[in-house]
C-alpha cells in the first residue's frame, strides 16, 4: 500500500519545490508568494501531524503567533538580527510553549482537543492585543530586515535570500515529518486514530505520543511564523486569532490531511486563490476562498492529494 | 469601587449575559441534537443584527413602535434562511462523515458569510438606537439605566430559557428532538424523521444567534469583525457550562457577563481576557464543562 502510493507524491514534491526554487527568478513578484506559500506549508505540515492522530487544534495560531513575537520582540527590545537567530528564537520558544499547553491538552480528545487550544490561543491574542507597552496592541510591531550570517541585503536580494531560507526549511521540514510518520513512534501517532485504547493495550502511553507530536507541531508552528513575520515585515496579534488557526486547518484539509506534501499542496492553493483573488476581485477573496472549501469538502473530502488516490484505490471501509 | 460603579457593573454584567446566552444557546442546542459545533454561528449573531437595524432604520418613520417586530422579523428570517441553507445545503450531505469536516464547512460559511456583510452593509459602523430610545429610563437603587437593557433583555433571555425548558420537556415535538438526540438510530426506527428534527434545531439555534444579535444592534454601534468575536464568546460560555446544558448555559453566560462588567470596571484592558481565562479554568478542572456530564471513555 505505501509504496505505490507515496511514490508519485514523493515526485511531486520534489517537483514542487523545484518549481519553487526557480520560478521566482524568472517572476520577481512569485519570490514573496513562494516564501509564503513555503512558510505557511510549514506550519500547515504540524496541523496535518495531528491530523493523523484525529486530533483538529483550533488554537494552532498561538504557535505561529509566537514564532512571530519572538523575532519582533529581539528586533525591538536588543535591535538588528539574524534570521538564523529569528528563527531559533522562534522555535525554542513556541517548542517551550507547545510543551506547556500541550502537557494540558493531551488530556483532550476531539472537540474537547479542538476547544481547549482555541481558548489557550485567545489568551495569548487578548494579550497581545492589551499589553499595549509591550506589544503596540493591535497595530503589531515592525520587523526590520534582518541579515543572514552578518551579511545585509538590499530588498530585491533579501526576497530572495528569505525564500531560499524558507525553501531549505521547507524541504527538511518536509523530509523530518514523512521519516517522523514512518517511523514507529509516528505509527502510534496514526493507530491513536483508529483506535486508542488498543495502543494503550500494547502498553503506550496515548498521551506521551500525543504530546510528543503535539511538541513537533509547535516547532513547526513557530518557525513558519518566525518566516512569515520576517516576509511580512510585521507581528500582529491578528497572527494569533482564531481565525487563523482556521484558516490553518483548511488548508490542511484543502491540501489533503494523509500525505505530509498536502499541507504544501494545500497552501500552494490557499496562497494562489488569495494572490490572484485579491488582485482582481480585491473585496471578495474570502468569499471565493470559502466557495472553494465547500467544493473541497463536499466533492473531495480528501483533499488534492485525495483526488489523485480516488482514482488509484478503493475506499477502504469506514474512515 | 463605590456602590454606584457596582451597581452599574451588576446592570451592565446582566444585559450583557442576557445576550450572550441567547447565542450560546442556540449554539448548544446545535451541538446537543447535531453534533456539530456551527462556527458559522457568529455570523448568523452579525446578520441579524444588521438585518434588524437596516429593517428598523427602514421602519421607523412610519413609526417607531415597529421597530420592535422589524427586529423579531429580521431574527426569524436569518434563522429560516442561512440557518436553512447552511443544515440543508452543507451540512446535510456530511453528516456521518468525519467531524472535521463539519466544523469546516462551517467555518466555510463563516468566511462566506463575513465576506458578505462587508459587502452588503460596508465597513462604516451602523447605528439604530430607535428601539433603545423608546423605553423610559429607570432607576435602580439610585443609578438611571435604560429598561430596555435592565429589562427587555433578561425578560426575552428569561422566556427563552423557561420556553426551552418547557418545549423540550413537555411537548411532543421536545421529546422527539431529545429522543433524537439520545439515539438516532432507535429514534428513527419508531418513525421519526431526524432529518427533519435537524433541519428544524438548526433553524431554531440559529434563529436564537440572529434574535441576540438583533436585540444588541439597539445598543451597540454595529461594526464588521463582530461575528468573528461573538462566536469564540459563545463557544467559551457554551463549552464552560458543558455543551447541550441549557441552564448551565444561562448560569455561564451569566458568571461571565459579571465578572467581565466588574473587570472593565475595574481593569478594563483585560475584559477580552475573562470569558477565556474562564474557559481555560474551568475546562482544566472539568473537560465536560461546569454542568456537562462525565463521558464514559469507549472502547
Amino acid at each position: 500500500m505505501m509504496a505505490g502510493r507515496i511514490k508519485p507524491i514523493t515526485i511531486a514534491a520534489i517537483v514542487f519545490f523545484l518549481v519553487s526554487a526557480v520560478a521566482p527568478l524568472f517572476v520577481a513578484s512569485w519570490a514573496t508568494l513562494f516564501a509564503l506559500i513555503l512558510a505557511k506549508g510549514i506550519v500547515v505540515l504540524g496541523i496535518v501531524l495531528l491530523l493523523q492522530a484525529g486530533q483538529v487544534s483550533f488554537g494552532h495560531a498561538m504557535f505561529f503567533a509566537t514564532g512571530a513575537y519572538a523575532a519582533a520582540f529581539w528586533g525591538k527590545f536588543i535591535g538588528g538580527g539574524d534570521i538564523l537567530l529569528f528563527l531559533v528564537l522562534g522555535g525554542v520558544s513556541s517548542t517551550m510553549f507547545g510543551l506547556i499547553v500541550g502537557l494540558f491538552v493531551v488530556r483532550y480528545r476531539e472537540i474537547f482537543f479542538g476547544m481547549l487550544n482555541l481558548a489557550f490561543s485567545m489568551v495569548l491574542w487578548s494579550l497581545l492585543e492589551k499589553m499595549f507597552h509591550y506589544t503596540n496592541g493591535a497595530d503589531g510591531i515592525r520587523v526590520a530586515r534582518p541579515g543572514l550570517l552578518g551579511l545585509s541585503f538590499t530588498p530585491e536580494a533579501f526576497q530572495y535570500v528569505i525564500l531560499y531560507v524558507s525553501l531549505a526549511i521547507a524541504v527538511i521540514a518536509f523530509y523530518a515529518v514523512q521519516r517522523y510518520l514512518d517511523s514507529p513512534l509516528g505509527h502510534m501517532l496514526r493507530a491513536m486514530k483508529s483506535n486508542e485504547t488498543r495502543l494503550e493495550y500494547l502498553g503506550m502511553s496515548a498521551r506521551r505520543v500525543l504530546l510528543i507530536g503535539y511538541v513537533i507541531s509547535a516547532l513547526l508552528g513557530g518557525i513558519g511564523g518566525t518566516l512569515v513575520a520576517i516576509i511580512q515585515q510585521i507581528a500582529t496579534p491578528e497572527f494569533g486569532f482564531w481565525t487563523k488557526s482556521g484558516e490553518f486547518v483548511f488548508i490542511a484539509i484543502l491540501g489533503g490531511g494523509a500525505h505530509a506534501f498536502g499541507a504544501f499542496a494545500g497552501a500552494a492553493m490557499f496562497e494562489c486563490v488569495r494572490f490572484y483573488a485579491a488582485a482582481h476581485l480585491a473585496d471578495s477573496w474570502q468569499l471565493i476562498l470559502g466557495v472553494v472549501l465547500i467544493v473541497i469538502i463536499l466533492y473531495a473530502p480528501n483533499g488534492l492529494i485525495g483526488l489523485r488516490q480516488r482514482y488509484g484505490q478503493a475506499r477502504q471501509g469506514g474512515h | 469601587m463605590n456602590s454606584t460603579l457596582a451597581i452599574l457593573a451588576v446592570l451592565d454584567g446582566i444585559s450583557y449575559a442576557a445576550l450572550v446566552f441567547l447565542v450560546s444557546v442556540g449554539l448548544s442546542l446545535i451541538f446537543g441534537v447535531l453534533r456539530v459545533v456551527n462556527v458559522a454561528h457568529g455570523s448568523l449573531y452579525a446578520f441579524g443584527a444588521y438585518l434588524a437595524a437596516t429593517f428598523s432604520l427602514a421602519i421607523a418613520p412610519i413609526s417607531p413602535w415597529l421597530t420592535y417586530p422589524a427586529l423579531l422579523a429580521a431574527s426569524i428570517v436569518i434563522g429560516v434562511v442561512c440557518g436553512g441553507f447552511i443544515e440543508r445545503f452543507l451540512l446535510r450531505p456530511l453528516y456521518g462523515r468525519d467531524d472535521v469536516l463539519q466544523l469546516l464547512i462551517t467555518f466555510a460559511a463563516f468566511m462566506i458569510m463575513d465576506n458578505l456583510q462587508r459587502l452588503i452593509w460596508g465597513v462604516q459602523p451602523i447605528f439604530a438606537a430607535e428601539p433603545l430610545k423608546l423605553l423610559p429610563n429607570i432607576s435602580v437603587f439610585g443609578v438611571n439605566y435604560t429598561s430596555y437593557q435592565v429589562l427587555l433583555l433578561p425578560g426575552v433571555a428569561l422566556a427563552t430559557l423557561f420556553g426551552l425548558r418547557y418545549f423540550l420537556r413537555k411537548t411532543l415535538a421536545g421529546a422527539v428532538i431529545l429522543a433524537v438526540t439520545e439515539d438516532r438510530e432507535a429514534s428513527t426506527a419508531i418513525g421519526i424523521d431526524a432529518q427533519r428534527v435537524y433541519f428544524l434545531t438548526f433553524v431554531i439555534g440559529a434563529s436564537f444567534a440572529a434574535l441576540g444579535g438583533a436585540l444588541a444592534s439597539p445598543t451597540t454601534s454595529l461594526v464588521p469583525g463582530m461575528g468573528a468575536d461573538m462566536i469564540v464568546l459563545s463557544f467559551a460560555v457554551a463549552a464552560t457550562a458543558g455543551l447541550g446544558q441549557i441552564e448551565g448555559t444561562a448560569l455561564t453566560a451569566l458568571m461571565i457577563g459579571l465578572t467581565r462588567a466588574f473587570v472593565i470596571y475595574l481593569q478594563p484592558e483585560f475584559e477580552v481576557l475573562v470569558p477565556y481565562l474562564l474557559m481555560v479554568l474551568v475546562l482544566l478542572v472539568r473537560p465536560f464543562g461546569l454542568f456537562g456530564a462525565v463521558q464514559v471513555r469507549k472502547i
